[in-house]
């Protein structure tokens, strides 16, 4: 039985954390929060020169021709620092949608700059309350993409974005950069400005097919249970540092002549967080085997680990803003930073009510009557 | 990532299949493995004599040393073996407790001539052993015992009344904690003995549980004599003793074993009907569905993760004290859910449909929700020693216990 990571996977953990908690504690994710800054590019460049932004893509490329338990660790750290950075845009999705579905061609043209962090890449599939695949109304015809995505996770900040476009033949997967004259970008207002989002308005924008033309849907299924299992570490992370950011205060906070966290009202919340937490981390580590692996369990595992870990950092992160009183509802205290980012990771790829059905029909594929 | 064994772990998996398969039945498929059935005398010769038989193959005590009869296995093998035995029909286990716990204390506590005289025959299976804790007034604040041992020359006389004793009624010996001094505080007073159950004043009544069963007993000591040297560790240092056999016993009860799982739920779903549509098509049920499939695969999940952990001779991390607090409550709402499905029927036991099968977990959840530390105890304990939260405030800390039975009486 080797269930768990490798020593040289621990190793690479401890050093992106290393580097995250000199170089992105949460005084940065709170200046993005509160500055016109679309993320910190002094992260972003330095997890570049870690080799943490291609640590899954081929050496050929300019990766570092690991694999996907690495990422996993990385996505961890990430979203324990609750860094103000396009990971989950670039890396766990537009990245892996040029591994996956990339010619060989848009591969050596996108991905050195991506691991380089000279790009940032994103997928926009919304259009305001829309999202299914069937319902877009961009189109993608001629090489030109019309249509307007809202809101685009990392939109403002990306120079290449993977759309989703709708179509009679099906959904298709449409490659654009965004420095094209036939794109223009507008700043929204989001429950998580640590992450700017935008609203992009394609007009005839020149653009060229990412995989099969109409397979979109398809492609974007794969590509949102690869990313769900990446988010689950992310999440996690963010869980972890919500419940020992509540812990660490329900130790020095005195009421009524005691520590709160000798009262069980607290410990049994806190303790019902880390229950959660480790549920959601051992469904993760089994995504993580399916998403190495190449595994036929992976749709039913990457779900069971989504659902499992946005119900872990939706409850610490809530459960910290609690457990911290009335200090936990101002601006200046920290634990919004995790509130607002366990929404963000929960909507993403779509949310847990969802992943949930998804779980089900993949479970009664594999119990197939 | 991969779940496979090492080549010692398979060389071993495969001796215990080869040593199963020679002398037990393999179970079929999807029926549960025969735990907790009514202990008749039947029962108990069977279960002795499978002991005996996995001694001499040298499967009864496998991380026990060598010198007391053990295999000087490793923990991992003691769980591949568990494995293997799952899928056999097997007599239910009623040395667990005398070997998981008992046993373990008295070697640890007890004299170099207890050893000598008691180990082999529990290894055996000719001697049972019980835990007598517990009492009415003292469940998880165990500390709070009544049952009083007053000094005799050699002897001890003991009196008063435990409860929740699994097998009183067949078992040879149990560990008896009583209370010497109740004029210090509560853990001080405190000492462990064991005793033959068959002794003059020893009397064990079943108590009839709420799933109907009998597991357990009542045993009441009037005027019972315990001589002096079946006394483990010193007078006044029961408690320290205690927290030995405790620590086994939540290894013990964490692992419910043959439940209806999420599989079982999905199979009555789907041959089920809500408001005249399949019930799995029903939103609610996918819903707690997946919900009920995420706890249990991370349960079963954090099950690989410790036995990583001991394969790579490592101590597991903390993340096993979650089993049973997750596992009782999910028992408990998918056996009600379950029933929800099936409907006004499931109201009848024998001939409701699936022959009452999530009804018995329905109601047996409720006990092993209270079993070997509550719910609460173990949200306490995590709270505790996982998260280092600071432990209750106790305000019968300074008090001694007489006092403190004073006060109760008072109220």
């Amino acid at each position: 039985m080797e269930f768990d990571f490798s020593e040289d996977q621990k190793l690479l953990k401890e050093q992106v954390a290393r580097f995250l908690r000199e170089k992105s504690p949460l005084t940065v994710t709170r200046r993005v929060l509160e500055s016109a800054e679309t993320h910190a590019a002094e992260v972003w460049s330095g997890l570049a020169d870690l080799g943490a932004l291609g640590v899954a893509v081929p050496e050929a490329y300019g990766g570092m021709g690991l694999g996907a338990l690495e990422l996993c660790v990385i996505a961890e750290e990430v979203g324990r620092s609750c860094a103000p950075v396009p990971f989950q845009s670039s890396v766990c999705l537009a990245t892996d949608a040029l591994v996956q579905f990339g010619s060989e061609a848009q591969k050596a043209r996108w991905l050195p700059e991506l691991i380089a962090g000279k790009i940032i890449g994103t997928v926009a599939v919304a259009e305001a309350g829309k999202s299914s695949p069937s319902q877009l109304a961009t189109t993608f015809a001629a090489d030109k993409l019309t249509g307007t995505k809202l809101p685009v996770i990392d939109g403002e900040a990306a120079g290449l974005a993977i759309v989703l476009a709708g179509g009679a033949g099906g959904a298709t997967m449409a490659l654009v950069e965004l420095g094209d004259s036939g794109v223009t970008r507008r700043r929204v207002e989001t429950l998580d400005p640590t992450r700017k989002q935008a609203e992009i308005v394609f007009k005839g924008a020149a653009a060229e097919p990412l995989g099969e033309r109409g397979g979109g849907a398809r492609q974007l299924q794969t590509l949102h249970e690869r990313a769900a299992v990446l988010g689950a570490f992310e999440q996690i992370g963010g869980a972890e540092a919500s419940l020992y950011m509540a812990r660490d205060f329900a130790l020095e906070r005195y009421a009524f002549g005691r520590q709160i966290g000798s009262y069980q009202a607290i410990k049994h919340k806190l303790a019902d967080a880390y229950i959660k937490i480790e549920l959601a981390r051992s469904n993760a580590y089994y995504g993580a085997m399916m998403l190495s692996s190449g595994g036929a369990d992976l749709p039913l595992a990457a779900a069971a680990a989504r659902v499992a870990a946005t119900d872990a950092y939706e409850y610490a992160s809530k459960e910290n803003i609690q457990t911290h009183g009335g200090i936990g509802f101002t601006w200046a205290a920290d634990p919004h930073m995790h509130y607002r980012r366990s929404r963000l990771l929960a909507l993403s790829l779509g949310g847990a009510t969802l992943w949930r059905n998804r779980l089900v029909t993949a479970l009664e594929k594999r119990n197939a009557v | 990532m991969n779940f496979n064994d090492t080549p010692d772990e398979a060389k071993f998996r495969t001796e215990a299949r080869a040593f199963l398969e020679a002398n037990a039945k393999r179970r079929t498929p999807g029926s549960a493995p025969s735990r907790n059935v009514d202990r008749d005398d039947e029962v108990i010769k069977t279960a002795k004599a499978w002991q005996a038989k996995k001694l001499a193959s040298g499967f009864a005590a496998i991380t026990w040393p060598k010198e007391i009869g053990g295999r000087g296995g490793t923990p991992i093998q003691q769980i591949i073996y568990a494995q293997e035995e799952a899928q056999f029909v097997t007599p239910p286990g009623v040395f667990d407790i005398g070997l998981g716990m008992c046993i373990p204390t008295l070697v640890k506590h007890g004299s170099s001539e207890h050893a000598a005289r008691f180990v082999k025959p529990a290894l055996k299976g000719d001697e049972i052993w019980c835990q007598l804790f517990s009492e009415p007034v003292a469940g998880s604040d165990v500390a709070g015992i009544r049952t009083r041992a007053k000094r005799d020359g050699d002897n001890w006389v003991v009196n008063g009344q435990k409860v929740w004793t699994t097998g009183a009624h067949f078992c040879d010996f149990g560990l008896l904690l009583v209370r010497t001094d109740p004029d210090v505080s509560k853990h001080k007073g405190l000492t462990m003995f064991f005793v033959d159950m068959k002794s003059k004043g020893v009397e064990a009544r079943p108590i009839k549980q709420v799933s109907g069963g009998a597991e357990f007993n009542e045993v009441f000591f009037t005027d019972v004599v315990i001589p002096d040297s079946q006394r483990l560790g010193k007078v006044g240092d029961g408690w320290t003793v205690a927290l030995t056999t405790l620590m086994n016993e939540r290894l013990a009860v964490g692992i419910a074993t043959g439940i209806l799982g999420v599989d079982d739920f999905l199979t009555l779903a789907r041959s089920s009907d809500i408001d005249g549509e399949p019930a799995i098509r029903n939103g609610a049920i996918r819903d707690r569905l997946a919900q009920f499939f995420v706890e249990a695969e991370g349960l079963k999940y954090t099950r690989y993760r410790m036995w990583t952990a001991l394969s790579r001779g490592e101590t597991p991390g903390p993340q096993s004290s979650i089993n049973k607090v997750v596992s009782g409550r999910m028992m408990q709402d998918l056996g009600s859910l379950a029933m929800e499905v099936m409907g006004e029927a499931s109201l009848m036991t024998g001939e409701g449909p699936g022959g009452g099968a999530f009804q018995r977990q329905w109601l047996g959840a409720a006990g092993f929700r209270i079993a070997g530390g509550t719910d609460e105890i173990l949200r306490n304990i995590i709270a505790e020693r996982v998260l280092g939260l600071p432990s209750d405030v106790r305000v019968d800390k300074d008090t001694t216990f007489a006092e403190l039975e004073a006060k109760r009486s008072k109220r």
